[in-house]
């Protein structure tokens, strides 16, 4: 402070929830009403303005369920902005780590490039929910679409998101093939999302 | 000084855990849908109530309640006693929510050893207290082994134990906590619900999430999940059955609680879920003893 100019970062850090508490809950709460429901599109409006490509609702995910105890890996798409890294390592203190293995919750925002499901967590069969959850950012809730079946579904649901890999179904397939290991999937648009954790079942259409 | 230190005791977060806490128990949550019937470890906090007194559950439903859920609590079906007026009123004042006896308005519903008898709805969480969340803990001490017992699936235990129970008793005795495979994978305990309501876990349209303090569990069944009671082919799963009506409201097909009335034998049967048994009263329905049976001196040549 004596003398000199105390150099201040020249990007503005963007702000994180207005209200920690009750976004936060409210987040929650469309996570979980998807996660307890495969596939049905949940609503998640969020007023987050977060560094471009991360959307709001993927924002809103992070800062609900990151803090200091889980690390996070990023994809390339969203490494490549410094401000994303900074926005989550300020907001929701996690550590943003390279080793996809070692991540609590994966951030996709290129779901054609991510990497396969099991290069992330999968948890042991004793400990099966040490394992990721990937938040992937897809552009909206249709195109090909999948029949799932399983718990949280009455009967079948249909699901549909793009982009995604051409070869999703076989990875969703291998996830479930190996449960209880395995990963949790949460996919997001601007302003909702939708969960296949890894107890749904993929059922051919008849 | 002391103004001070009554600021600070008032000054809660909301649902009084803090956020950092109600984080950890969300992320367990959703590991546990993700892996229904899977008891999933979590740091369960110390709750101004003893262990044993509902703290799990207590800890599952201020992770997930907001200002908009109407909550009720039951405890043995019961909105009017100790347990469940406690926690009632634990969580009015410490999120100044909206609470409700009647199960069609709740949005959460809070329950120590009973499933309403009011179907659920797909807009419900029921959060059931648990006190000892594993299975096999009665059949292996040693969380280790039941650990290694669960990911290999092996549950042959459980079913010698429903199999001596056969043996000794003619039928399988287990009334209460009846284990359940949980869309064909694990066993899971119910929580000490008599197996009258185990039915009820099947095919929920309901959010059934399970919380367990003292020995720090959290785990769930996701809506529209097969919840199947263990037995044997030629001792299929049975739940109780009444032979009379509830004294009060007359209804049949519901849990009744055994009521003594006096010291010469004098008994009656009325129904466990209070708010049930409330509202057929309240649309005209009526039992044996629906008159006051204390009042009029009545009861006793039952």
């Amino acid at each position: 402070m004596t003398g000199g100019t105390v150099s201040l970062a020249t990007v503005a850090l963007a702000p994180g929830f207005a209200d920690p508490v009750f976004d936060a809950q409210r987040a929650f709460r469309s996570v979980m009403a998807a996660m307890a429901r495969p596939g049905r599109i949940e609503p998640l409006a969020s007023e987050l303005a977060p560094p471009a490509p991360m959307t709001p609702a993927l924002a809103a995910l992070a800062l609900t369920l990151a803090d200091q105890d889980t690390p996070l890996w990023l994809d390339a798409a969203l490494m490549a902005s410094p401000e994303v890294a900074e926005f989550l390592r300020f907001h929701a203190g996690a550590p943003i780590i390279a080793d996809p293995a070692a991540a609590a919750f994966a951030l996709v925002s290129d779901p054609r490039a991510m990497p396969l499901l099991d290069a992330f967590a999968q948890g042991s069969d004793a400990y099966p929910d040490r394992s990721a959850t990937l938040l992937v950012q897809v552009e909206r809730f249709s195109g090909a679409s999948l029949m799932l079946a399983g718990p949280g579904i009455a009967g079948t649901a249909t699901f549909a998101a793009s982009p995604l890999p051409d070869d999703f179904v076989e990875r969703l397939k291998a996830n479930r093939a190996a449960f209880p290991r395995g990963v949790d999937l949460v996919l997001c648009t601007a302003n909702e999302i939708a969960a296949l954790p890894r107890s749904v079942r993929l059922v051919e259409a008849a | 000084m002391s103004e001070a230190i009554a600021t600070e005791r008032t000054a809660y977060n909301f649902a009084y855990l803090d956020e950092q806490t109600k984080r950890a128990i969300r992320r367990a949550i959703l590991k546990a849908i993700a892996i229904p019937g899977y008891q999933v470890p979590f740091a369960s906090r110390e709750m101004p109530m003893p262990r044993g007194w509902g703290t799990g559950g207590v800890q599952v439903t201020a992770a997930i309640i907001g200002p908009d859920d109407v909550l009720k609590v039951i405890d043995q079906g019961a909105d009017d006693t100790t347990n469940a007026v406690a926690i009632r009123g634990f969580f009015t004042r410490v999120a100044n929510v909206a609470t409700t006896t009647r199960t069609v308005e709740a949005t959460i519903i809070q329950t120590r050893h009973r499933v309403p008898e009011t179907p659920l709805n797909a807009d419900q969480i029921l959060v059931y207290q648990v006190p000892i969340p594993e299975p096999l803990r009665f059949l292996e001490p040693r969380e280790t082994e039941t650990r290694k017992l669960h990911a290999l699936a092996d549950y042959g235990t459980m079913h010698v134990k429903l199999y001596e129970d056969i043996a000794h008793f003619g039928e399988i005795a287990t009334t209460y906590a009846y284990p359940v495979t949980v869309d064909g994978r694990y066993v899971m305990d119910p929580s000490p619900i008599p197996k009258f309501d185990n039915p009820k876990l099947d095919d929920c349209p309901a959010l059934q999430l399970f919380g367990a303090g003292r020995e720090k569990r959290i785990y769930a069944v996701p809506p529209h999940t097969r919840v199947v009671s263990l037995d044997f082919e030629d001792h299929p799963f049975a739940p109780q059955r009444f032979t009379e009506p509830c004294a009060l409201c007359g209804a049949t097909g519901v849990f009744l609680d055994e009521v003594i009335l006096d010291d010469r034998g004098g008994r009656m049967f009325v129904c466990s879920d209070t708010d049930f048994c409330n509202g057929r009263q309240a649309a005209g329905h009526r039992g044996r003893l629906a008159g006051n049976p204390i009042e009029s001196g009545e009861g006793a040549d039952v």
